[in-house]
C-alpha cells in the first residue's frame, strides 16, 4: 500500500479519536488496579454490560447512549459496592489471596459473558445515534462524529477524574490507601470505606465507556476479552496510579492500532494491544512514566 | 502409597478401564464424552502444577491447547504426521512457549504473568485467525483415510485410548512433581517468594520448569484434538471455556494435591457432558462460572478441602 | 587472629535520590559475635539485603571466604553459607514447621559428600534443629498458627536448617517478652559451638551488649562505630545518634 500524507494524517487523528475512548475506558482500571490494587480483570465485561444496557434503552425509549449511561452509572456504582464487598469479605480481609481473587474476578467476566450470551445471542448489536453517520471534514481529515462524540465526552469524564482525584480530600485518600493504609486510619477515614468507593467508582466509569463503545462500534458479548488486553496495556504502559498516565497509555495505544488497521487492516489490531502489553511487561513493567 | 508404586498403578488402572469400556461400550457417544473429559483432566492436572503447586495464575490454557492442536494441523499439513509423532512434538512446542512466557514475565509480580497469559492468548488468536496455512478463521480438516492403527476398530476408540494414557502420564507427572524436592520447592514458592529464595531454592529457575511442564502436558492434550474431530478453527480451540476450566476443575477439586484437579475435573467434565446434551452448552458455561466463583468466595480449599477437613476431625475425636 | 569470613568494603545503595547506604564497610571473622545496631530507617535492613542478595548493591564489593559475591543470586549465596532470619517472620504458612525446614535442608545445604540429602535424612536433620530450639513438640503444627515467638524460633530454626558459616538475626527479638529474649539470646549465644557467625541486628541495648564480641554503629546509611560494645557506646557520636543532642 501507497503510504500518503493524507492516509497518514488520518490515522494519526482516528488514532487519537480513539485513544479518548480508550482512556474511558482504561480509567477504571488505572483506579482499582492503579491505586487500589485490586485486579479487578472483570472490568471490561462490565464496559460490554454497560454497552447492552445501552442498546436495551435505546431500542426500548430511543434514548441516546451516552445520556442513558450516566443516567445508569449510580446502578453501576451500587453494582461496583456489592462486588467490592464480596470480595473484601472473601479475600482481601485475609490478606495475601491474590490467586483466588483473580479467579474469582474471572469467574465474574465469565459469567457476564455467558449470561449476555444466553439473553442476546453471539450477533453484534449496534446503536444508530441521529449522529452516527455524520463526518465532519476539514481539507482532507475526516472527524467522524461517531468518534467525536464519545472523544469529548471521555476526555471530559477522564480529566474530571484527575482533577478529583488530585484536589479533592476524598480523591487524595484513595492514592494513598494502597500505600499507608494506617496513616489514613489514624486521620480518621476508613480505609476500607475509601477502597468501597472507589472501586465502585471504577465500576460507573465502566458502565459509562460500555455507552460510548456501543456507539462506536457494534459489540457482542465476547468483546470484553479483547479489551483486557487493551486495558491493561494501557495501564501499564503508563504506570500504575495515575490518571494522566492513563491518558498517555491509551495515546499510544489509540494510535499504535489506528495505523496498524490502516496499514496492516483491522484483523491485526487486536495483536498491537497485546503485544505492547507483553513487551511492556517484559522489559518496563513500571510503566513509561514510573521511576 | 510408595512413591515408586503410583505410576505402575496409574497406568494399570487406566489400561484396565479403557480395556473393560472397549469389550463392553459400542455406543461412539460414549467415547466422544469420554474423551473431552479425559482433556479436561489433563487440562485441568496441568494448570494445577503452576497454579496450585506454585501459585501462579494461567488465564491462557486454551492457547497452551490450541499450540498443541495448530501444532498437530501443521504438522498434518506438512507431512500427514501420525498421532504418535504429533503428540511429543505440540507438547515440545507448547512447553517451549510456556518457557518463554515465564521468562519474560515471571520475574515480575504473579499478576502480570497471569495478565501476560491472558494477553498472550489474544495474540496467538489472532496470528492463528490470520494465518492462512492452518486456514485461518475458516479453520482447518484433518481427513483421516487410512484405518486406526493397532487393530483398533475406529479412529474414536483409537484416539480416546492415547488419550486415557496422556491422562495417566499427566497425572503421573503431577503427582511426581509434588512429590519430589522439585515440589518441595514449588511450596516454598507458593508460600513465600523471597523467604524460599533466601532459604536456597532457585525461584526462577523452578518457575521455569513448572510453566515449562504444565505449557507442555497442555499442549499435549490439544495434540490429539484435529485428529478427533477432524476439523479445528480458532474460535472454538482458543474458547474461553478451556480456560475457565482450567482454573475452575482445581479450584473446585482442591489445588493442593493431584487428586483435587482429577476430582473436579471429573466433576464438572461430567456434569457438562450432561447438560450439553440435555440443555445447551450456553448454560452448562453459566454452571462452571457460578461454581467457579461459588466455590473460590465459600470453599476456597475446594472438595479436598472438605475432606481434610472430616479426616482432620475423625483423627482429633 | 581469624581471617575475615565476609568483608564488604564501599557498600552503597541508592533509592532513586535517596542513599540507604553510603560507602560502609563491614567486616565479620568466623565464628565472631557482631552486634549491628542503628535507629529504625538507618540502613541495617538494606545492608543484609545487600549482604544476602535480596538487593544489589549500586557500589562496592562484598566477599565471603575470598569470594566475590557479586550478580550471585540470593539462592547461591545461601548455600555458601549465608542464612538470615527475616524481621517480620516469613515462614512457608501453609506447611508444617518440620517442612519449614526442610525447604533449606533439600535446597541450600549440602552433605560432606556435595550431594543433596534424601527427604527422610532432610526430616531427620530438622527434627533434630528443632529439638535444639525447643519447638520439636509443634513439628507437625502448619507453621502459619504459630505464636510470635515460636515464628521467631522458627526463623533462626529454618536460617540453621541451610547449615550456614555466617548468620544474620534481624531484629529475632522486637516486640518479645523478657523471658523470651533470653530464650532467643540463649539460642544464638549456642551458635559459637557450631562454629557459626553471628550477625544480631537488635534494637534492645541489653542483649546487643550481652551478646556481642564487637558492635557497629549505622546511622543514617554511614557507619559512625565499631569495636568493642563498651567503646561504641561511650563514642558520642553514638550517644548523639540515640539520645539526641
Amino acid at each position: 500500500m501507497e503510504v500518503t500524507a493524507d492516509l497518514l494524517v488520518n490515522a494519526l487523528i482516528s488514532g487519537i479519536l480513539l485513544a479518548g475512548f480508550y482512556a474511558a475506558v482504561s480509567v477504571g482500571i488505572g483506579i482499582a488496579f492503579g491505586m487500589l490494587d485490586v485486579v479487578n480483570i472483570a472490568h471490561p465485561a462490565f464496559i460490554v454490560l454497560g454497552a447492552y444496557v445501552a442498546y436495551i434503552a435505546h431500542e426500548m425509549l430511543g434514548a441516546d447512549p451516552i445520556v442513558t449511561a450516566f443516567v445508569l452509572s449510580p446502578a453501576f456504582f451500587v453494582l461496583g459496592l456489592v462486588i467490592y464487598r464480596i470480595y473484601y469479605y472473601a479475600f482481601e480481609r485475609h490478606g495475601q489471596e491474590s490467586l483466588r481473587s483473580l479467579a474469582f474476578f474471572f469467574g465474574i467476566l465469565f459469567i457476564t459473558e455467558v449470561v449476555l450470551i444466553l439473553s442476546f445471542g453471539v450477533d453484534y448489536r449496534l446503536v444508530n445515534t441521529s449522529y452516527s453517520s455524520t463526518t465532519w471534514r476539514v481539507g482532507f481529515v475526516d472527524f467522524p462524529l461517531r468518534l467525536v462524540v464519545p472523544f469529548a465526552v471521555s476526555l471530559a469524564m477522564t480529566l474530571g477524574l484527575h482533577f478529583y482525584f488530585t484536589r479533592t480530600f476524598f480523591g487524595r485518600s484513595v492514592l494513598a490507601v494502597a500505600q499507608d493504609p494506617l496513616a489514613l486510619q489514624l486521620m480518621g477515614v476508613n480505609p476500607r470505606r475509601v477502597k468501597e468507593l472507589a472501586f465502585a467508582l471504577s465500576i460507573a466509569t465502566a458502565g459509562v465507556a460500555g455507552a460510548f463503545l456501543i456507539v462506536i462500534q457494534p459489540v457482542q458479548p465476547a468483546l470484553g476479552r479483547v479489551f483486557i488486553g487493551l486495558v491493561f496495556a494501557i495501564t501499564v504502559l503508563g504506570g500504575l496510579g495515575s490518571i494522566t498516565g492513563t491518558m498517555v497509555g491509551a495515546a499510544i495505544l489509540g494510535i499504535a492500532e489506528s495505523f496498524t488497521a490502516t496499514f496492516f487492516g483491522p484483523s491485526w489490531s487486536p495483536a498491537v494491544s497485546f503485544g505492547l502489553l507483553l513487551a511492556a511487561l517484559a522489559f518496563k513493567p513500571t510503566g513509561l512514566l514510573g521511576r | 502409597m510408595k512413591a515408586r508404586w503410583f505410576t505402575p498403578i496409574v497406568f494399570t488402572v487406566t489400561l484396565l478401564v479403557v480395556a473393560l469400556a472397549l469389550a463392553t461400550v459400542t455406543n461412539n457417544y460414549f467415547y466422544t464424552a469420554a474423551y473431552i473429559v479425559l482433556q479436561f483432566i489433563i487440562l485441568a492436572t496441568a494448570w494445577n502444577i503452576l497454579g496450585g503447586l506454585t501459585g501462579y495464575v494461567n488465564f491462557g490454557s486454551a492457547a497452551f491447547f490450541s499450540l498443541g492442536a495448530y501444532s498437530s494441523v501443521v504438522m498434518f499439513s506438512l507431512f500427514k504426521a501420525p498421532v504418535p509423532l504429533a503428540i511429543p512434538v505440540s507438547a515440545a512446542v507448547a512447553g517451549l512457549v510456556g518457557l518463554g512466557a515465564g521468562y519474560l514475565t515471571l520475574r515480575l509480580r504473579g499478576v502480570f504473568f497471569a495478565i501476560a497469559t491472558l494477553a498472550m492468548s489474544e495474540v496467538l488468536y489472532t496470528f492463528v485467525v490470520n494465518w492462512d496455512y492452518v486456514g485461518g478463521a475458516r479453520g482447518a480438516y484433518i481427513i483421516l483415510q487410512d484405518d486406526p492403527p493397532f487393530g483398533f476398530s475406529n479412529h474414536t476408540q483409537y484416539l480416546f485410548t492415547v488419550m486415557a494414557l496422556m491422562t495417566a502420564f499427566a497425572i503421573a507427572v503431577a503427582r511426581y512433581v509434588e512429590t519430589s524436592r522439585l515440589g518441595r520447592g514449588l511450596a516454598a514458592i507458593r508460600d513465600d517468594e523471597v523467604a524460599a529464595e533466601c532459604s536456597g531454592v532457585p525461584t526462577l529457575r523452578l518457575k521455569l520448569i513448572s510453566t515449562t511442564v504444565s505449557g507442555a502436558l497442555m499442549g499435549m492434550s490439544g495434540s490429539t484434538f484435529p485428529y478427533f474431530m477432524q476439523y479445528v478453527e480458532p474460535t472454538s480451540s482458543f474458547s474461553l471455556s478451556y480456560s475457565v476450566n482450567a482454573i475452575a476443575m482445581p479450584l473446585i477439586g482442591g489445588m493442593h494435591s493431584w487428586a483435587g484437579p482429577l476430582i473436579g475435573a471429573i466433576l464438572l467434565g461430567t456434569i457438562q457432558q450432561i447438560v450439553q446434551v440435555t440443555v445447551s452448552s450456553a448454560w452448562n458455561l453459566l454452571i462452571v462460572g457460578v461454581l467457579l466463583v461459588v466455590f473460590v468466595t465459600l470453599a476456597p480449599d475446594g472438595i479436598m478441602g472438605w475432606f481434610d477437613h472430616w479426616r482432620a476431625r475423625r483423627r482429633r475425636s | 587472629m581469624t581471617a575475615s569470613l565476609l568483608a564488604a568494603t564501599g557498600v552503597t545503595k541508592h533509592f532513586g535520590g535517596f542513599y540507604a547506604l553510603e560507602k560502609v564497610d563491614f567486616e565479620v571473622r568466623a565464628g565472631e559475635r557482631v552486634g549491628l545496631i542503628g535507629p529504625n530507617g538507618s540502613g541495617k535492613s538494606t545492608l543484609v539485603n545487600c549482604i544476602t542478595g535480596t538487593l544489589s548493591s549500586d557500589e562496592g564489593t562484598i566477599l565471603f571466604e575470598g569470594h566475590d559475591l557479586a550478580g550471585l543470586p540470593a539462592h547461591r549465596r545461601i548455600r555458601r553459607g549465608i542464612a538470615r532470619s527475616f524481621q517480620l517472620p516469613r515462614p512457608f504458612a501453609a506447611m508444617s514447621v518440620l517442612d519449614n525446614l526442610r525447604i533449606p535442608l533439600l535446597y541450600a545445604a549440602h552433605t560432606h559428600g556435595g550431594k543433596w540429602r534424601s527427604e527422610e535424612q532432610a526430616g531427620d536433620e530438622a527434627m533434630d534443629i528443632l529439638r535444639q530450639m525447643g519447638l520439636d513438640a509443634k513439628a507437625d503444627e502448619k507453621s502459619g498458627g504459630l505464636t510470635q515467638v515460636d515464628l521467631r524460633k522458627l526463623e533462626l530454626a529454618r536460617a540453621m536448617a541451610a547449615r550456614p558459616k555466617l548468620l544474620i538475626s534481624d531484629e529475632a527479638m522486637a516486640g518479645l517478652s523478657s523471658n523470651e529474649i533470653d530464650e532467643i539470646i540463649t539460642i544464638l549465644l549456642g551458635m559459637k559451638e557450631r562454629g557459626i557467625a553471628v550477625v544480631m541486628i537488635e534494637h534492645i541495648m541489653r542483649a546487643v551488649v550481652h551478646f556481642s564480641e564487637r558492635v557497629a554503629v549505622l546511622v543514617a546509611g554511614r557507619k559512625i562505630a565499631d569495636g568493642k560494645p563498651d567503646e561504641v557506646m561511650r563514642n558520642p557520636e553514638v550517644e548523639k545518634a540515640y539520645l539526641g543532642e
